[in-house]
């Protein structure tokens, strides 16, 4: 278990290098989409949602599941959605 | 699906994230790298939903279906001069989705496995400090954003005590959740509490720190994920909730360093609710000479380069059409157009970028602060729409401005500047702008969009 959290605390420092190598690359054009979309991005806890919102012994939990699936699918879809809207205002103009 | 495979799944997923904010380096890839974002995460809810946990679907199903209609709607219908409200409250559904999972998995924990590892409980706690915080923050800078709350900073007396109490209080309840995780309780009233301390924060700092505290919330809003990753032991949260949090670090840092402030200062220094320094009466008094669109309009006759400096008050008037008009107006008589922008003007980083793009503006032509300084000596006309502090040369002159230091647009140096303005009120730093009072200097008192439209016309017919 301890090697375990060892090599998840390993992921989360080298994933925060990765992040910020990348997004020190965007122009600050971009700023506003780059917000939205990490903020999608984040939406990613639908993943832990679903979990939640998917087990059978507990109604509580569907319940707490449930209003996490909602509120993290109105952030990737609106993030994404928005985003992409966005996007394509610069690309219009070539 | 064996449980490699899944992992397996959630690498792509993280890969696609990574790759697809690679793309966002430029205006060109940038479409393509939101969809490659967008297909990343379809691929995780997929696998998830395989997962042989997930044994039930109605309330996974019925969730998602409301959640994909309600997001679509705010997506589809927001202005572009409302994109930060936007973000704020996404982010806070973001945040508020963490808080909820990980408050799932305690109760899980509870029922199955009263003895969960210290690790997870260490991530419980702190999903719970971190969502609660996000959530409750950004319905706060929704609601500054939006207008439902006064914009300006709210300060309570002794709110550094209140708050350093409360924070205390949340320690305390960390440390007692993780040594009795069994006690459910526990988990929401920590949320309780830090939601509070997340409201306070909020509350208390004004409409133009906004940028700053939007990335902030974004930042938490990602490492709530990653911090439910923690709990759930789930390598793609991780990854994910960690770029995120990166981002949001990052233009926070940027933002910061463009007003010349910390972090600290931003989010307790109350700044803006105290004044200070030499009188509106002293700084303007005789000295304002008020224009009008003929006069500008004659300005422009014999102008060869002109730079517009849109500000927040180009937002809230609406005006980044109109101002296309008059810039393809000024360009079909051979002047040559570019616009300046400030990193902190807007209430969002890249605000007025997006506006200007949303009008059909080529980005070729926005250029970025230390750029444009570079040109304003060669510049006939400057053009300040709707801003103030980002202009206010006190900020090189004056060691003493609450702005000193700050780097600005020297929108001084060109041979005339206009500033479109709807009076002299001062701007979110609460103090006169001595722009408004320079020999060539010429104010042009209106509504943003109403001067723009009156200025097109007072130029065709001149």
């Amino acid at each position: 278990m301890e090697s375990d959290f060892v090599s998840l605390l390993t992921i989360f420092v080298l994933a925060i290098f990765v992040g910020v190598y990348v997004i020190t690359k965007v122009p600050p054009t971009l700023h506003t989409p780059l917000t939205s979309g990490a903020n999608a991005i984040s939406g990613i806890t639908i993943v832990g949602a679903i979990l939640a919102a998917g087990v059978e012994h507990s109604l509580l939990i569907q319940v707490l599941g449930f209003v996490a699936v909602v509120f993290a699918m109105i952030n990737v879809v609106g993030g994404f959605m928005v985003t992409d809207r966005m996007l394509q205002m610069f690309k219009r103009k070539e | 699906m064996s449980l490699a495979l899944i992992n397996v799944a959630y690498l792509i997923a993280a890969v696609c994230f990574i790759f697809g904010l690679m793309q966002l380096s430029h205006p060109r890839t940038a479409v393509r790298g939101n969809r490659i974002g967008a297909l990343g995460m379809l691929i995780a809810i997929v696998v998830t939903l395989l997962e042989k946990e997930v044994v039930t679907f109605e309330w996974i199903i019925a969730g998602m279906i409301l959640g994909t209609i309600i997001g679509a709607v705010l997506a589809i219908r927001v202005k572009m001069t409302a994109m930060p409200q936007m973000v704020a409250l996404l982010n806070g559904f973001g945040g508020g989705a963490s808080l909820l999972v990980a408050g799932a998995e305690l109760t899980k924990f509870s029922l199955i496995e009263p003895n969960p590892a210290l690790q997870t409980t260490i991530a419980v706690a702190a999903t719970c400090v971190i969502g609660s915080v996000t959530f409750w923050g950004s319905l706060v800078a929704y609601g500054k954003l939006e207008g439902l709350i006064n914009e300006r900073s709210f300060l309570i007396k002794g709110r550094h005590l209140i708050n350093g109490a409360l924070g205390l209080l949340a320690l305390f309840l960390c440390y007692e959740l993780i040594q009795h995780p069994a006690y459910t309780s526990l988990y929401w009233l920590l949320c309780v509490v830090s939601s509070v301390v997340g409201f306070l924060l909020v509350i208390a700092i004004g409409g133009a720190d906004m940028p700053v505290v939007i990335c902030l919330l974004n930042s938490y809003s990602g490492l709530a994920g990653a911090a439910a990753g923690f709990v759930l032991s789930n390598n793609g949260l991780i990854i994910s909730g960690s770029l995120v949090g990166a981002s949001g670090i990052i233009l926070c840092m940027i933002m910061c360093k463009a007003m010349n402030r910390s972090l600290p200062n931003v989010l307790f220094g109350g700044f803006g609710a105290v004044d200070s320094g030499p009188s509106a009466d002293d700084v303007y008094g005789g000295r304002i000479k008020a224009t009008t669109p003929e006069e500008i309009a004659m300005l422009f006759d014999t102008a060869r380069r002109v730079v517009i400096v849109p500000g927040y008050g180009l937002a809230v008037s609406q005006a980044q059409h109109a101002v296309r008009d008059l810039a393809n107006l000024l360009e079909s008589k051979g002047i040559e157009v570019e616009y300046g922008i400030h990193p902190v003007a807007g209430r969002m980083p890249g605000h007025m970028n997006i506006l200007l793009a949303e009008a059909s503006i080529p980005y070729e032509k926005v250029k970025e602060m230390d750029e444009v300084n570079n040109s304003f000596e060669q510049t006939d006309v400057t053009m300040v729409i709707g801003a103030n502090d980002v202009v206010n040369p006190e900020a090189r002159t004056n060691p003493n401005s609450p702005i000193a230091g700050m780097p600005i647009l020297d929108v001084d140096r060109s041979k005339t500047v206009v500033v479109v303005k709807r009076s002299l009120s001062p701007g979110f730093a609460g103090i006169p702008n001595p722009l408004f009072a320079l020999d060539n200097t010429l104010m042009y008192f209106a509504d943003g969009k109403k001067a723009i439209l009156d200025l097109i016309t007072a130029v065709k017919e001149g």
